[in-house]
């Protein structure tokens, strides 16, 4: 039989799916770090474009049915996170010039996440289209996905006696009708800017490079955690502004790859192991059936366990 | 201690024999009246209140957990360090039917017995960590499989049936009905060496849930080869345990061990042989896991460095050369202080894993509060009182007593 390609190709693909198949640890088809996400939804946060005006809150509480966001004067006050009643936050940094830099947080919504891979019961689940999106009638609160989130972001309503993980929802529902996400929306100052991460990461390097006196040359979330959704440009290290530094550049949930792939090879190679040693320690009879301590006379019929 | 045998009276009912151990109900109450005993109701009227506090209140109201801090004393205690202890039923399970070593047969019931009532409590633990318990079913359905929890929860799951099952074989003794015993005694060695399989995976998955949170515990004992010491230490776990559960039940149930000698001494100095060497191998892995982690400068520097060699060389290598010794020489007391100094080195190694190393950067500490403390205790005293009733009516350290007659 003549192999064409084509059939070469379909032989390989099939072989090479079987075996990505039957790798334990991934359950999603997340493609190649340097290509990853590039069809999914994004957002590009350029911090020197801010100007604190918090509509971005506003917007998200609206849009999440979240408690409004505290005046101006409490919100500087000192730097928030975000927290199970409050998705997103605009934090201020000082500038050396006497100026300030205001930097948005919320959930990365990284290609590969964490906190969906740890998630045990799929609650947390990445969405192809890009948001990380969350089932409250999934969740069993186990909070292994707070854990494992390298950003801290998921938080769980410690006072309710029926507790929800909460986070941005990258406005999934908005989204899904072709709106952007209520904060992109609201941004009066371009600093939010909406589209595939594959095009988001070509105009921060356009702007990143165009402009060497404007920014810092490092695009954050382009590689940290493995890509995220949520890529910032800056002028002030992301250090000053208070961003997780320490992140791997490396996918979270391939971290665990190695230690997921012990339970095949325990599970096919204990059994029979364990057998062969109880032969081993059983030929020629050598030990006698243990039948006398706890059989209280009853007959063992020999049989040994 | 209910030590008093009375004369079991002729007509006696199955259930006066073998549930109020001969003696009629107001006796058997009166007996129950011992201080050990005050101390225990003492500390189970705070814990389940608390318990069920925690149902209608949330985790909030009952716990120090934080956004930083989302697990505490029920998973670090409960779940992380009850498991390890209760390594003892797979390891001697092992030890018994597989190797076929016949002599520690007289302890692989205690073992087994303490393994599935320390996952019960670990399961309890649980239950009440989680949000929404009722929930859990999703493990089974919902495909999580890229999680490491994931596996921890099937295995333990499993494993606990396993416990069980084993278990059911004085159970189903001590009730008499043989058409179950049978089947089930002749199962025990599928039994082992499942219990072999799921112990593996799991004990080692309580540390694979670490590895990806590199950012958050401290480098000297987070390790991409986590699992492999969490598996070993487990060993250790289920050993020492071993020698210092059987040193005290011979002492405190020792009316059960009329008509019946065993050995425990020479026992427990086999079991010191096994413990030096795994121990041993255990150090050696541990700093190599270091050296793997470039983490060899952080040893003695600051609280986690001199916490990391207090741990190392105090309650691994300390008792190791320990084990040695004592098993060389015969000298069985060094092995138990040696056993008991390895139990705490394991408790030590899971609470510093779990709690104390883990979030070493951050600026807010956690502390149990006193209403997680109290839960706990109660799980513990719960697990120790059921031990208590169990081997003091089912054949678990001594055969059934023949007064067969009714069944």
């Amino acid at each position: 039989m003549k192999l064409g390609r084509r059939t070469f190709l379909q032989i390989a693909g099939a072989t090479g799916t079987a075996a990505l198949a039957s790798i334990p640890s991934r359950s999603l088809a997340a493609p190649d770090v340097h290509a990853a996400g590039a069809d999914e939804s994004s957002v590009l946060v350029d911090t020197t474009k801010c100007i604190g005006c918090r509509g971005c809150e506003a917007a998200c509480a609206e849009a999440n049915k979240l408690p409004d966001p505290p005046s101006d004067e409490k919100a500087f006050a000192g730097t928030r996170t975000t927290g199970p009643e409050c998705f997103t936050v605009v934090n201020p940094t000082p500038k050396g010039d006497g100026s300030t830099r205001f930097v948005k947080r919320q959930c990365m919504h990284c290609v590969e996440p964490a906190c969906a891979s740890a998630c045990p019961v799929r609650a947390l689940d990445k969405q192809a289209t890009g948001p990380v999106s969350y089932d409250g009638s999934k969740c069993m609160g186990c909070r292994y996905c707070m854990v494992a989130c390298p950003f801290s972001v998921p938080k769980y309503q410690y006072d309710r006696a029926i507790p929800l993980v909460r986070k941005c929802t990258f406005c999934a529902g908005r989204q899904a009708e072709g709106k952007q996400p209520a904060c992109v929306g609201v941004c009066p100052s371009g600093a939010l800017a909406y589209g595939t991460r594959g095009q988001l990461v070509e105009e921060a390097r356009r702007r990143v490079y165009g402009n060497p006196d404007r920014y810092l040359p490092h695009i954050y979330g382009e590689h940290e955690a493995g890509g995220t959704n949520w890529m910032y440009i800056s002028d002030l290290s992301f250090a000053t502004l208070g961003f997780e530094v320490a992140v791997n550049d490396n996918s979270y949930p391939r971290l665990v790859r190695g230690a997921l792939g012990v339970p095949p090879v325990v599970m096919t190679l204990w059994p029979p192991l364990l057998m062969g040693l109880w032969a081993f320690s059983h030929r020629d009879g050598k030990n006698k059936p243990h039948g006398t301590d706890h059989e209280a006379g009853k007959a063992d019929g020999g049989n040994h366990g | 201690m209910a030590s008093v045998v009375t004369a079991p009276g002729q007509q006696g009912s199955w259930v006066q024999e073998r549930i109020f151990l001969g003696k009629t109900f107001p006796e058997y109450l009166r007996s129950l009246w011992t201080p050990f005993n005050v101390i225990c109701a003492a500390i189970l009227a705070v814990g389940i209140p608390m318990l069920v506090y925690r149902f209608a209140a949330g985790l909030g109201a009952t716990t120090n957990l934080s956004q930083t801090q989302p697990w505490g004393l029920w998973i670090g205690f409960d779940m992380m360090t009850g498991i390890a202890l209760a390594a003892g039923g797979f390891t001697i399970g092992a030890t018994v039917e597989i190797f076929g070593l016949d002599e520690y047969h007289p302890i692989e019931r205690p073992a087994i017995l303490t393994g599935f009532l320390g996952y019960m409590m670990a399961v309890i633990g649980l239950m009440a960590d989680l949000g929404k318990p009722w929930n859990m079913v999703g493990i089974f359905s919902n495909n999580g499989t890229q999680s490491v929890l994931f596996e921890v929860a099937w295995c333990v799951a499993c494993y606990t049936t396993v416990l069980f099952l084993e278990f059911s074989v004085p159970l189903f003794e001590w009730l008499g009905w043989e058409r179950f015993h049978r089947p089930l005694k002749k199962a025990l060695l599928g039994l082992t060496v499942l219990s072999v399989m799921f112990s593996t995976m799991h004990q080692s998955a309580l540390g694979s849930l670490f590895i990806i949170a590199p950012g958050k515990l401290h480098p000297l004992w987070y390790s991409s080869q986590i699992f492999l010491f969490f598996f070993i230490s487990a060993v250790i776990a289920g050993i020492c345990m071993v020698i210092v559960e059987s040193t005290l039940s011979h002492r405190l149930f020792s009316e059960q061990f009329e008509g019946h000698h065993v050995d425990v001494d020479k026992l427990t100095l086999g079991l010191a042989k096994a413990g030096a060497v795994v121990m041993f191998a255990y150090f050696f892995l541990k700093m190599q896991g270091v050296i793997d982690n470039h983490a060899l400068g952080l040893i003695g520097v600051g609280f986690y460095g001199k916490w990391f060699l207090l741990e190392m060389l105090g309650f691994v290598l300390l008792p190791s050369l320990m084990f040695a010794w004592g098993a060389r020489n015969r000298h069985v007391t060094v092995v138990r202080v040696a056993a008991i100094l390895g139990v705490s080195g394991i408790v030590l190694n899971r609470l510093t894993v779990s709690l104390i190393a883990y979030n070493y950067n951050q600026p807010v500490r956690y502390w149990p509060s006193w209403m997680e403390i109290s839960v706990s205790l109660a799980l513990v005293v719960i697990g120790v009182l059921a031990f208590r009733w169990i081997v003091n009516r089912m054949p678990v350290l001594r055969p059934m007593k023949s007064q067969a007659g009714g069944h």
